[in-house]
């Protein structure tokens, strides 16, 4: 028992101890000041803010459709479109990287015709939307489809009944519905994509204002100054606490009235 | 370093006898005891090794070589590249290494000032600057002058990481030289579109035709990567002073033997494999 006990502290304490000591370390530096006020530091919280964001927004437009398909329609190649955005979740990012250079390098499949045409991915922050969105769109995919799948077909119906048209009945029944799992999986998906690392230094390069992201620029810092290196990791860790917290919050507070509200008014 | 660490773990449980042929006290701190002679100690059969990553070929193949010289006595090399800014960044955080090997002065002085080393670091060989270009040169780049037209896309590292230091200082030769002008330096820095982590970065930036050109050292241009690649040669009056410096870290878990190879990488046999990969050696 006691056994049990003491393995399980071990993943506690392995988890835990990495935290408090980058805290520590970080705010020991006396770097927060300095980072604070760094270009480096500036410059790629921003890009990574817009590009995370970017991403997400192409996960959503793009990622919804496809998961409604995945989780309702029966279509050729189903199967094969469901394993598919399971790949990215279990892809090393280094693999991730060279597969995306493979296809968008100026010598890659894809990458070499745009090239003839004057356009290079490379090197551009559209290089780093593309990589975060490669490694962080299937996880906001898998969830919406989960929580697609769990809505009550009947409730659907029913609105149809009623009158309401495709997009109205997935607008006010079925997306309030799968709220829970729609935010859960936007979460970590953004999340994903603001921690990108490996792909992004193989694909995008890592250039201040351009294509270094918080992570890149946490590299970059290690090799000059490693209190911004520590106070920059310390404020990933804070950003990602805050937004468990905040999803936690959220999805324990949502009441699904837009549906009570819609289908009976 | 985790097999060293590791051997060190698994001879406490199982007691004195299992572990060193000499059969005296292990012991786990590696400073030279005073009255005891240092042969006393035994020492780790390993030498780790932090170089920088322009030594990978060569040093690699030392650690072929080395262990099968006499003088080695069965000694084995574990090595670990990297910028050699990363590498003394390691050092400070702690990691085991025995010897640390430099692109340039300026981080080993910075190792020495930290206290992180041992006796006198030494300069080993030397080595000058290309520019390589992707063997399509879709930039249709050929002359250095080039560099400095608008939108090509070159490929750096930061000014810390040695192959930037000897860039930068390159750059600002060119600058002062009629041929290029004041403001050169400042139009190809203009173009630069990444900052590569080290010098095998930009060559595989380059290599991979994603970039249109990088400064590198010339002992970069392995016959690995000659058919993907074309150079332009910088002229000598232009060239940094490029040297690799090498020394035992204060650290080493073995100070004794740790010497044995860099008086082998200044040997006539580390030499040779050296100039066989591009370095100018001091022969």
């Amino acid at each position: 028992m006691s056994a049990a006990v003491f393995a399980a502290m071990l993943v506690v304490l392995l988890l835990a101890v990495p935290l408090v000591a980058l805290t520590w370390r970080a705010l020991e530096s006396g770097a927060l000041g300095r980072a604070a006020r760094s270009a480096l530091a500036v410059q790629a919280l921003q890009l990574s803010l817009l590009t995370s964001l970017a991403s997400l927004a192409l996960a959503l437009i793009c990622g919804t459709p496809l998961a409604y398909g995945l989780a309702r329609l029966r279509f050729p190649g189903r199967g094969l479109v469901e394993a598919l955005i399971e790949v990215p979740v279990v892809l090393p990012p280094a693999v991730a990287g060279i597969a995306l250079l493979m296809a968008f390098g100026r010598r890659g499949l894809v990458g070499a015709p745009l090239a003839d045409w004057g356009i290079s991915l490379a090197f551009t922050p559209w290089a780093v939307v593309l990589a975060q969105c490669f490694v962080a769109v299937p996880f906001y995919v898998r969830a919406a489809r989960t929580g697609f799948a769990g809505v009550d077909r009947d409730l659907e119906g029913a609105a149809r009944v009623d009158g309401a048209s495709a997009l109205a009945v997935f607008w006010h029944v079925t997306a309030p519905l799968a709220f829970p799992s729609l935010l859960a999986g936007s979460v970590l998906c953004w999340a994903r994509a603001l921690g990108e690392f490996g792909a992004t230094i193989m694909f995008a390069g890592s250039f201040r204002g351009r294509t270094q992201t918080m992570p890149l620029a946490i590299y970059a810092a290690l090799e000059t100054d490693l209190g911004v290196s520590l106070a920059l990791s310390m404020l990933l860790v804070i950003i990602s606490v805050a937004t468990l917290v905040l999803v936690r919050v959220v999805v324990q507070r949502w009441e699904p009235q837009a549906v009570t509200n819609d289908t009976r008014s | 370093m985790k097999i060293v660490r590791r051997t060190a773990l698994m001879c406490m449980p199982l007691g004195i006898a299992a572990c060193g042929t000499g059969g005296s006290t292990p012991t786990v701190d590696v400073r030279p005891v005073i009255g005891a002679s240092p042969a006393a100690t035994p020492e780790p059969k390993e030498l780790v090794v932090l170089a920088a990553s322009s030594l990978t070929d060569a040093f690699n193949e030392m650690a072929d070589d080395f262990p099968r010289r006499p003088e080695a006595a069965g000694l084995r090399l574990i090595l670990s590249f990297g910028a050699s800014t990363q590498l003394r960044i390691q050092l400070e955080q702690g990691a085991p290494a025995d010897i640390y090997e430099s692109a340039d002065d300026a981080q080993m002085q910075l190792a020495v000032r930290a206290g992180l080393m041992q006796g006198t670091p030494t300069v080993f060989a030397r080595n000058r600057l290309v520019v390589v270009l992707p063997k399509e040169n879709r930039a249709g780049l050929t002359t250095l002058s080039d560099l400095g037209k608008p939108g090509i896309k070159l490929v750096a590292t930061v000014r810390d990481v040695p192959v930037g230091n000897y860039t930068y200082q390159t750059l600002a030769k060119m600058a002062a030289d009629p041929q290029y002008g004041a403001g050169f330096d400042q139009k190809v820095l203009a173009n630069v579109v990444s900052e590569e982590a080290n010098v095998r970065q930009i060559v595989t930036k380059v290599q991979l035709g994603e970039a249109d050109a990088g400064f590198v050292y010339a002992s970069e241009i392995s016959p690995r990567i000659t058919p993907d690649v074309k150079t332009i040669e910088i002229p000598e009056r232009l060239q940094a002073a490029a040297e690799h410096v090498i020394g035992v870290t204060r650290t080493a878990r073995a100070p004794v033997t740790a010497p044995r190879f860099i008086d082998y990488v200044h040997s006539p046999a580390g030499q040779t494999i050296l100039k066989r990969h591009g370095f100018i050696t001091l022969a």
